[in-house]
């Protein structure tokens, strides 16, 4: 059987947008994470409240794919905006009321609290905007929503689909992700957070304030997931309640498979599961017809129990130091 | 001896069976006095005319009197469907259709007051969809409920699968005005299981009904609709796992080869991705003229036709299901709904307004009723609501057996569809009517009847 490269392509863009996507959610994991050693369970319906948030905007406005294009990108940069800002409020403010009481509880306290907030989050979600699937109103011009930007700007003979959508993923996540690299690295606040991860009582004794610091990790990491969720919104073109908790157990699988704790690994447990996602859900029926995507999460868990049996750190989970 | 006929003969003039020059000779020939005979013909001009129908009303058995004698006590009816989240538009008006039945008849039947109360077997978590506990716990209240004697339900087959043995055992009848596997009344070859239907009735009694068409009738019907008006030949078959969904997949994909046509795939999505752009990649790739689709909508079906038409051109058709004939459908795929095919086992509610009557009648008032045009399977919740009340009118008797037996032995029912059916010895309707619809600027409108 030969290979079938257009289809490979094809499958390797979305693979690659939706693992910008989990990348983006499995920072905020793998920040907490590194600085308070807690899976913040509450982490998928963050994700999904930003999107909401980004909904509840953009139909506010009015504004829809027939506006002048000047106002579509900005309700679609405000609606961004807004989203990154409501869900780090949210995140920020489930550290501020419950986890930041139990720093020094057993770890099962602050985890079951974690998976509390997650249901709560939903629960508030579903009186919010209903229990069905929601379709925000369209902003992309319907002779844009299927564009081939390769065969309509290059001309090129391909069923290779690059929409502009696709492109819009990695226009905002690529950037994203290489500000949260400077910040962590370059900026005060991100030493603190990294000296923070390493020592917390020698960073207090060195004058830190821990608290401020893990609370600017959770507002981190809620921008970056209010960012996914504005981005997810459009990419799916549907936001449901439920939205947080594959995304949310993808982006944790991430992290973990990359090495949790560590930036660099969460971006690229992040791409790696979009990418075996999209091969899994596409590429492998090509050659086992009765395959589907059913199948995916066992293949996704499948390597990430082989990795953890192998590198029970991660894929590049050995750089402790560096971890944040 | 002589209070029993004169009984029974007052029961036949009540239900229409019998008419007044015949119930005086049947009532001389028993023995009884003219002062008696004209007594219980008085009775009968107060009892039996005494509920005004509203032309929708006057469907069902032919002349039958609809009375608002509650002397006899209380029944109870019980209806089971999602009502929630996705199956909100379509449960809730299925509700407000059946309950209108009961208002138009007066709240009564055969000297009973009828008490309706609708069960909601929909779960948020679910998206709204039926949860088996939920559909245990609502089939074991009615069964519990010594005053309930029918049982409306389920909407989905698969649910309906859970709720008929339980009701079976205890020997209530039970009425579906949507179920379409075709496994829940007969053994259809390559699209039932091993064991069905009996399995589902343990008692070995049939206690189960359905006013709509199977998917043998309709899976088949769309199969040749698409070969033989459309002149597809490539079809992609998707189904969304359920029961349901997987029979009149079933269905479609085994009529479209036996005609000539190829199946390029077939398979169950899963329901639970927030896109299908890669399953739509790969049915692209393989170059289909046509996309099959037998989900409900609460399967994240509008999702799979908006992703379709973000990677194939309108010349590949897209044909769905009756699950798929719904507002909350063509509402959630939004503009990629626009052109889409969608079968109904009968005519949809443009169809009755334009047919006039009966139909247009009950259109009509349930629009005012609910605000918005009501979903198609609202004819048959107000049909079923019907079929039941006039059962227990012709039983006259709180005796879940007797009812049974009535309701079984539906048949000539004038329908608001404009024709008549009866129930046959599986439970099924003889109604073999497909309706095919279009969405044309985001709403449903019927085109032709393709069965």
């Amino acid at each position: 059987m030969h290979f079938n490269y257009e289809l490979f392509l094809n499958y390797l863009i979305q693979g690659l947008a939706n693992g910008a996507l989990i990348a983006l959610i499995a920072l905020g994991y793998t920040i907490v994470y590194g600085i308070v050693e807690l899976i913040n369970f509450a982490h998928g319906e963050v994700f999904m409240m930003g999107a909401f948030l980004a909904f509840t905007i953009v139909a506010a406005t009015g504004i829809t794919s027939t506006d002048p294009l000047y106002q579509i990108v900005g309700v679609f940069l405000i609606a961004l905006l807004g989203a990154m800002i409501f869900s780090a409020a949210i995140n920020f403010s489930i550290d501020r009321v419950a986890y930041r009481r139990l720093r020094s509880a057993p770890r099962l306290a602050p985890l079951i609290c974690a998976i509390g907030f997650s249901f709560i989050l939903q629960q508030i979600a579903i009186y919010w905007k209903g229990p069905v699937s929601i379709s925000p109103p369209p902003l992309i011009p319907s002779d844009y929503r299927t564009y081939n930007i390769l065969t309509e700007l290059f001309g090129l003979e391909t069923k290779v689909r690059l929409k502009p959508i696709d492109v819009a993923v990695f226009v905002i996540t690529i950037p994203l992700l290489l500000l949260l690299t400077w910040f962590i690295r370059s900026t005060r606040t991100g030493k603190a957070m990294r000296a923070t991860a390493q020592d917390q009582q020698a960073s207090a004794l060195m004058g830190i304030d821990v608290n401020r610091t893990i609370s600017t990790a959770f507002v981190i990491g809620g921008l970056l997931a209010g960012a996914a969720g504005m981005i997810a919104l459009y990419y799916n073109n549907i936001a449901r309640a439920q939205m947080g908790f594959r995304y949310g157990l993808f982006a944790f699988t991430a992290a973990v498979l990359g090495g949790i704790g560590n930036l660099s690994g969460a971006v690229l447990g992040g791409f790696l599961i979009g990418f075996i996602w999209a091969m899994s859900d596409g590429m492998v029926k090509e050659y086992i017809p009765s395959w589907g995507a059913q199948w995916t999460n066992s293949v996704i868990f499948g390597i990430l129990v082989i990795i953890m049996v192998f590198r029970p750190s991660g894929l590049i989970g050995e750089h402790t130091t560096e971890k944040v | 001896m002589a209070k029993d006929s004169i009984a029974g003969l007052v029961a036949q003039l009540y239900n229409a069976k019998i008419n007044r020059r015949e119930f005086g000779k049947r009532a001389a020939a028993a023995g009884l006095s003219a002062g008696l005979i004209g007594q219980a013909l008085a009775v009968h001009a107060t009892r039996a005319q005494d509920v005004e129908l509203p032309p929708a009303a006057t469907i069902g058995q032919e002349g039958f009197a609809a009375s608002s004698d509650t002397s006899k006590g209380t029944i109870k009816i019980y209806s089971s469907w999602p009502l929630t989240g996705t199956m909100e538009l379509t449960g809730g008006d299925a509700v407000v259709a059946a309950q209108m039945a009961f208002d138009d008849f007066g709240n009564a039947s055969g000297g009973y007051e009828l008490v309706y109360e609708a069960l909601d077997e929909g779960v948020a978590a679910n998206n709204g969809g039926w949860e088996a506990g939920k559909v245990t716990e609502n089939a074991n209240k009615a069964i519990n409920d010594a005053e309930a004697m029918v049982y409306m339900g389920t909407y989905n087959s698969g649910s309906g699968k859970i709720a008929i043995p339980i009701l079976n055992q205890a020997g209530m009848a039970m009425i579906s005005f949507a179920n379409t596997y075709p496994g829940l009344t007969v053994a259809v070859e390559g699209a039932t299981e091993e064991g069905e239907p009996e399995v589902y009735y343990p008692t070995g009694v049939r206690n189960y009904m359905r006013v709509c068409p199977a998917d043998q009738i309709q899976g088949g019907a769309g199969a040749r609709w698409a070969y033989e008006a459309q002149e597809r030949r490539m079809a992609y078959v998707l189904d969304d796992n359920s029961l349901y969904g997987k029979g009149v997949a079933t269905v479609f994909r085994n009529t479209f080869e036996e005609l000539g046509g190829e199946i390029l795939g077939a398979e169950s999505y899963e329901k639970s991705l927030d896109n299908y752009q890669t399953l739509m990649t790969s049915i692209a790739d393989k170059g289909p003229d046509i996309v099959y689709l037998g989900a409900t909508v609460e399967n994240n079906a509008a999702k799979i036709l908006q992703d379709m038409r973000g990677v194939m051109g309108e010349e590949v058709i897209f044909l769905g299901s009756d699950g798929l004939n719904n507002q909350t459908f063509v509402d959630g795929a939004a503009d990629a709904a626009n052109g889409a095919w969608i079968t109904f086992g009968g005519y949809t509610p443009d169809k009755l307004l334009e047919l006039g009557g009966a139909g247009g009648d009950y259109v009509t008032r349930v629009t005012e009723k609910l605000g918005h045009s009501p979903d198609a399977y609202s004819v048959y919740s107000y049909e079923t609501a019907v079929a039941v009340i006039q059962a227990i009118g012709r039983a006259g008797t709180n005796d879940r057996t007797a009812i049974l037996d009535e309701l079984f032995g539906t048949e000539n029912f004038n329908s608001l569809l404009g024709f008549t059916w009866s129930f046959n010895e599986n439970g099924d309707t003889d109604n073999s009517v497909i309706g095919l619809s279009q969405v044309i600027d985001n709403q449903i409108a019927f085109q032709e009847a393709i069965s």
